[in-house]
């Protein structure tokens, strides 16, 4: 079966130097992979790279293959058909995610609306609202109502981050990227939105990936693991092996940090 | 967060170019300037030669109407030139960077009045307010002109400033500064005008050529420094009636008017291309 | 001996309830306390009474005895030198504009503390792991986790009995980020330490107390080990059973 997202030999430049090096892995439909990476990783740039979202003045080489379609290099109309039906993403702040100037509703009602169109249907007016308050409902967002009529900055973070988790699904992505999707959050709100990501991933069959530098909440979260270190993948398998019997030095460092403040919690529990 | 970007090779290269073509533009009439203080080639009154000749080896650019050099006469446009820019740039500075700082530390209301003061002060034309100020005065000289444009200037410096001046104010690096006993004078000194200046600089450098326009506007209206000082706007204006006979009386100051001009905001672009990269890098 | 002692304090109004509510406190010398508390409880507030940046609406805090003043000039001299903070964000806490050994000379400056400050700060600068011409650079030219100690060289090289952590690791990477525990737990043998986080694992290895803050008010407090292990409030129990862990089954031994 071929992959759904497929990257292989990625190399990421900027001028003369390489940001990533030589990346390669692969995601199943339906299945969860974790991108872990501390700042400076590449894997971020990563995740724009799979959806040809690649700021001007870096270069990809190799191949990125998004539900069989090659990304590097295409057009950007060839790429907007594939973005949103393909992948989706996720990004870390969602105030900077959300259009400061727009009802949230109305943000989510244009993803739906798009995606319709490219369906063949025809989403507008009061079925358009109900398909909105609808989906408000699925990421658990209290009175859709009111929240849809609401702006932005009145919400709070977790809300905001459930409705940019609501913009990402309203287009029925094959896959969802998540990246650091919680690490603005308080970890009570934190918590919530991995739950709900969770359990949206498992009732609509989506690939995730989730990209993230905290390593209790990916080996909670995903299945298979691809562990970054300045650009290149250093050691990836189950998460269980990985994290079990760690290959790589730097692996076991990462490891060694988070069990520290584990234990520290543990130990005294 | 992801990398920041390196300049590519081929936008370093243009940077530069900008920065150096305004620098030599501007040098050529700093040095011409800088020149006149020590040397003429002529008398700017007398009367050297014949009327409204044509440019020779002996008038370089001719002789205006009254028989005077006008190469001459251009030096020293060049130099009450770059001296007003320097004048209105510096009191509308001093003006302005005041008013600013006060703003930005104001309670609540009185900054408020203030930026609304500011802001109708800034809907004047920047003309307008100096041709009242100079108007107003008794005298028609070259520094009233220069204090006329100096104050209409400081109203956008005063709100710069203010707007610079309190995004700083809230980076913890002034919180900690206030843990580690800094005065608030001291604060202002240290770590507020040294941080607000880059983005200063390019609105100063912006304002000089401002300033250079509009003192030759005044001039040209008859309203800035009376003869003989030749400002290229009178120069300008002396010259309209003879344009058709004797057109370089009209383009050697235009001339030198535009390359001064362009020269300042090509320096104030590099400028700003200069102070940006460094800021950002890692 | 009590270092620092906040008497029932309160503190300004946000959404009909009051930010700091009747929140009492006492730092002892040689205590580590952890400020446990998500947005919105007021930590930040807390933090920055007990720096005499602001004043409390009601109630008292005062400092070895003597009553918090921030108009005293002399007091709050003698204050700051013995009551330092590191900032959570080591992109904005340091002037960008000024040398590092500038920055972390500042509070001698200011303070007018007396001996060789150039010496003064080359010792910080060496206990916070940095070397000695790190002084001659600018704070563009380091890491965020190198930012962070610079911003702790800078706390405590006036030689303060008391440091205040508001969020100090929050901003960093992992393996930084123990780092940083380490230099700060290392650190606080000679000093008392309130360190302020939403995250209750860094916290837990840091600190010997803990006070768990909810909107404004001081829910739970007490040895960290205890209220870990028996948390009595239901506040305390939803942030523990929210902090994510790596899975027993994944741990080797």
């Amino acid at each position: 079966m071929t992959a759904l997202l497929d990257i292989d030999r990625l190399t990421i430049r900027t001028g003369t130097t390489a940001l990533v090096r030589d990346l390669s892995f692969q995601i199943a439909a339906g299945e969860r992979v974790g991108l872990i990476g501390e700042s400076g990783s590449g894997k971020s740039l990563t995740a724009l790279a799979a959806t040809g979202l690649l700021p001007a003045g870096l270069t990809a080489q190799g191949s990125v293959e998004l539900a069989g379609q090659q990304v590097i290099g295409r057009p950007d109309h060839v790429l907007d058909r594939l973005r949103g039906t393909a992948a989706a993403i996720v990004f870390q702040e969602p105030l900077t995610a959300l259009d400061p100037l727009m009802h949230v509703g109305r943000q989510v009602a244009e993803p739906l609306a798009r995606r319709a169109r490219r369906d063949g249907r025809s989403l507008s007016g009061a079925a358009l609202e109900e398909a909105v308050l609808a989906l408000l409902d699925e990421v658990a967002l209290p009175d859709p109502a009111r929240i849809a009529r609401a702006y932005p900055h009145e919400l709070s973070g977790g809300q905001r981050q459930r409705i940019a988790i609501a913009m990402a699904l309203a287009c029925r992505p094959d896959l969802l990227i998540a990246d650091e999707p919680t690490t603005a959050l308080d970890v009570t709100t934190q918590a919530e939105i991995l739950n709900l990501l969770d359990r949206l991933v498992r009732e609509r069959g989506m690939a995730l990936l989730f990209i993230s530098h905290d390593l209790p909440v990916v080996a909670n979260t995903v299945e298979r693991v691809v562990v970054l270190r300045k650009g290149e993948a250093v050691e990836a398998g189950p998460v269980s092996t990985v994290f079990g019997a760690p290959q790589h030095d730097y692996t076991r460092s990462l490891l060694a940090a988070a069990r520290s403040f584990d234990d520290a919690l543990e130990g005294r529990a | 967060m992801t990398a920041i970007l390196e300049t590519e090779p081929a936008a370093r290269r243009r940077h530069s170019f900008t920065l150096y073509a305004g620098a030599v533009l501007v040098g050529i009439h700093l040095l011409v300037a800088l020149l006149t203080l020590v040397w003429l080639p002529y008398d700017p009154t007398a009367f050297a030669g014949g009327r409204l000749e044509a440019p020779s080896w002996l008038h370089w650019v001719g002789t205006d109407r009254l028989g005077r050099d006008l190469f001459t006469q251009l030096m020293i446009g060049s130099r009450i030139a770059l001296m007003v820019g320097t004048g209105a740039v510096a009191i509308g500075a001093a003006i302005g960077v005041t008013l600013g700082l006060l703003a930005a530390f104001a309670s609540r209301w009185l900054d408020d009045a203030l930026a609304a003061t500011l802001d109708i002060l800034i809907a004047f034309p920047t003309l307008l307010i100096a041709m009242l100020v100079v108007a107003a005065s008794d005298t028609a000289s070259l520094w009233s002109a220069v204090v006329a444009l100096g104050i209409a200037l400081s109203a956008i410096v005063a709100r710069l400033t203010r707007i610079l001046a309190k995004r700083v104010l809230v980076m913890d690096y002034i919180t900690a500064a206030r843990t580690s006993g800094t005065s608030w004078p001291g604060i202002v000194f240290i770590h507020v005008l040294p941080n607000i200046w880059p983005t200063l600089s390019v609105n100063f450098a912006l304002q000089f050529g401002l300033a250079v326009i509009a003192e030759a506007s005044l001039s040209y209206l008859g309203l800035g420094a009376p003869p003989p000082n030749a400002s290229w706007g009178r120069l300008l204006q002396e010259a309209q009636g003879t344009v058709y006979t004797a057109p370089i009386g009209a383009i050697a100051p235009g001339v030198a008017l535009v390359s001064l001009v362009i020269g300042i905001n090509l320096l104030a672009d590099g400028l700003r291309e200069a102070i940006d990269p460094t800021r950002r890098a890692r | 001996m009590s270092l620092l002692r906040v008497d029932d304090v309160s503190f300004g109004y946000a959404r009909d309830r009051r930010i700091l509510d009747a929140v009492s406190l006492e730092i002892a010398a040689g205590d580590t306390i952890g400020l446990v508390g998500e947005s919105g409880s007021g930590k930040t507030t807390l933090l920055r009474l007990l720096l005499g940046l602001q004043r409390p609406a009601s109630g008292s805090i005062s400092f070895e005895g003597a009553p918090l003043d921030p108009g005293n000039g002399a007091f709050m001299r003698s204050f700051r030198r013995q009551v330092q903070v590191v900032f959570q964000d080591p992109y904005s806490s340091l002037d960008p504009r000024q040398t590092v050994s500038s920055i972390v000379a500042e509070p001698l400056r200011s303070l007018r503390v007396p001996g060789d400050h150039a010496q003064m700060v080359a010792d910080a600068l060496t206990s916070v792991g940095l070397d000695r011409d790190a002084g001659r650079r600018y704070p563009h030219q380091f890491s965020g986790g190198q930012r962070q100690r610079i911003a702790i060289a800078r706390a405590v090289v006036p030689g303060p009995k008391l440091l205040l952590a508001d969020e100090a690791v929050s901003a960093l990477d992992l393996t930084t980020r123990t780092r940083i525990v380490d230099l700060l737990r290392r650190l606080s043998a000679g000093m008392s330490l309130v360190f302020v986080s939403h995250d209750i694992g860094v916290v837990a290895a840091l600190c010997r107390r803990i006070v768990i803050l909810e909107k404004g008010r001081i829910v739970e407090a007490g040895v960290t080990a205890a209220v870990l292990a028996n948390p009595q409030h239901p506040y305390t129990q939803r942030l523990l059973t929210s902090v994510p862990r790596l899975k027993s089954k994944d741990t080797s031994p």
